[in-house]
């Protein structure tokens, strides 16, 4: 086990730095003199040397780098152009808003999927089980800021009982605040709960085809016990390794529909930084964002090793 | 005996046809010319001249949904396409070479696994500017590191078969081994991956293009679409309904195609498919 973690650890330190190296790469890529697109063809000569100096412009690209990613581990994301704020300021005051918006949609999602999979899973071939396979199809099919559209449709414009966008704070209190997240993350956990019914659907009835679930039942144990005891919890390591896949797609769900509803979180930054030019804040938020997706699947991977008895071989 | 069909296989197959029909029909023909403005024909609801409405720059939206089926099948095709091309001789000399390449192969898909696709597009973007050309290189990049992981996971399992020992006894070398064993008996799994990437860059083109970054106007855009019909949602609440569902059928479609492609091919996942 020690082994496996030591490995899983150097593959995580590995790929982290590989993906600073590529989001600095690419946005080295930009044509001409970054600074000047930042700053546009009337920039004054002095701010344009200024910007240059403070993107390290004059230096070779090695120092650049170096300086960049030495910054990175410190914390130390550069300053906003458009803001004039440390980036780190602004990731951790936007995370107020994306942090709960994605565990918020997490918790929906787990609470919609694993009773309808084990639905399905316990009444396979009948109503239900079509239902929830149909529900699983569908919402696989919809994007999710499609999905986010048709909620403003219906519960802002028509029913009036969300906001359509804007986010109150967390200073108004808990109450608003979550009020304005919950059709945001619903929009977010329907295509994420249609993937893990169908995965929880699958785990639990491979579960149930085991010989210690047919010695339970032999025991006299009853189908429910047996569902609940023996076949979910045996169900829950396929079903966590999916969900940890689905934190990149949650990531990217995220910068979509957080600018549907006009949320202040970090997809929005991203956006609106794209819109400002605002190369340093793009840098800055892409690479946490690539960080946090390595992170959690390495988690999750070592999660799934932990719980799982059986030996650990060597693929990843 | 020869096997039924799926049902999914039927369904997906029909849904995906309908799909490429409207595609290639809007190539020589569509109601209205899809970039055709009427501004005084803006933001009606469907009308027998209209089939599905005016937008609110009074283009009708039936055209600009079929010319939309077409960007977005050239990007899911591009896309696919360029991921094909890259990630299947990846995982199959990843295979081939054993501890090294797969190592390789292994981080590299780390690495590209780290940029969720719409990441990666919002980063090319930020360097190079908005276009489909950056959506398309953002989806093949995440399709190539997928197929790769899949064609070399299926690859091994069929290089630790028998006939392969007995080819390489009988003096194949290992590329004759890839082209003429291991390609055809994993090109099942790989088709059904292709299918199901389609589908998701479906989805993620039309993410891209409702944020702006993808497909540009006045080139017709399901996204796009969405996008400006969520400024008219109280005037015009259908328009933000049809491109959805266009989305979602598509999605659906190729989705079960690959569901009964691999039912088809693998009786095994019958029961956890859809259908």
């Amino acid at each position: 086990m020690l082994a496996f973690l030591l490995r899983r650890l150097a593959s995580l330190i590995v790929t982290v730095w590989l993906a600073s190296i590529v989001v600095f790469t690419v946005l080295q890529l930009v044509p001409g003199d970054p600074a000047l697109l930042m700053l546009g063809v009337n920039a004054q000569p002095d701010t344009l040397a200024a910007l240059r100096s403070q993107m390290g412009l004059d230096q070779p690209i090695l120092t650049r780098y170096l300086h960049w990613a030495g910054g990175l581990a410190r914390g130390d994301l550069g300053v906003s152009l458009t803001y004039a704020r440390p980036v780190a300021d602004l990731v951790a005051e936007r995370l107020a808003v994306t942090l709960p918006l994605s565990l918020l949609s997490l918790v929906l999602s787990t609470m919609l999927a694993l009773p309808l999979g084990l639905l399905a899973a316990a009444r396979r071939g009948r109503g239900s089980d079509w239902a929830v396979l149909g529900f699983a199809q569908l919402g696989v099919s919809m994007p999710s800021f499609w999905i986010a559209i048709l909620l403003i449709l219906l519960f802002s414009l028509t029913l009036h009982w969300f906001p359509a966008g804007g986010f109150p704070g967390w200073s108004g209190g808990v109450g608003p605040a979550l009020h304005a997240l919950l059709l945001p993350a619903l929009a977010l956990a329907v295509p994420e709960a249609a993937i893990l019914a169908r995965v929880t659907r699958t785990a639990v009835l491979d579960t149930l085809g085991e010989d210690h679930i047919r010695t339970a039942r032999a025991k006299g144990v009853g189908r429910m016990a047996v569902l609940l005891r023996h076949a979910l919890p045996n169900a829950l390591i396929p079903v966590a390794t999916v969900l940890g896949l689905q934190i990149s797609f949650l990531v990217a769900g995220a910068v979509v529909v957080e600018n549907v509803f006009t949320l202040p979180g970090l997809g929005r930054l991203l956006y609106q930084a794209i819109g400002q030019r605002d190369l340093i804040v793009v840098q800055g938020v892409v690479v946490l964002l690539a960080l946090f997706v390595v992170l959690v699947n390495a988690l999750v991977d070592i999660a799934c090793a932990l719980a799982d008895p059986r030996p650990k071989g060597g693929e990843s | 005996m020869r096997r039924k069909l799926p049902l999914s296989l039927h369904l997906g197959a029909g849904l995906t046809l309908l799909l490429v029909a409207i595609a290639l029909l809007s190539l020589l023909w569509t109601p209205y010319p899809a970039e055709q403005v009427r501004v005084v024909a803006r933001l009606k609801p469907p009308t027998a001249a209209h089939w599905l409405g005016t937008d609110h720059f009074g283009r009708d939206v039936l055209s600009m949904i079929m010319v939309g089926a077409r960007n977005s099948l050239a990007v899911g095709a591009a896309a696919v396409g360029l991921g094909l091309l890259a990630g299947v001789p990846l995982g199959l000399l990843a295979a081939a070479l054993g501890r090294w390449g797969d190592e390789v192969v292994a981080r590299l898909g780390d690495l590209v696994f780290a940029f969720p696709a719409v990441l990666t597009a919002i980063l090319l973007t930020a360097a190079l500017g908005a276009g489909a050309v950056n959506v398309v290189v953002a989806l093949a990049l995440f399709n190539a590191a997928v197929l790769a992981r899949v064609t070399r996971g299926a690859a091994l399992a069929v290089w630790r078969r028998p006939f392969v020992g007995a080819a390489l006894a009988l003096g194949r070398g290992p590329l004759s081994v890839t082209l003429v064993h291991v390609l055809p008996n994993i090109a099942g799994i790989v088709v059904v991956q292709a299918t199901v990437l389609f589908a998701v860059a479906i989805v993620n083109e039309a993410a891209l293009s409702y944020l702006g970054l993808g497909i540009q106007p006045p080139s017709p855009s399901w996204g796009k679409m969405l996008g400006d019909a969520q400024t008219y949602l109280f005037t015009a609440p259908l328009q933000a309904v049809f491109p959805g569902v266009a989305i979602a059928l598509s999605v659906m479609g190729l989705t079960m195609l690959g569901d009964g492609l691999r039912d088809w091919l693998d009786p095994r996942h019958r029961s956890s498919g859809v259908m």
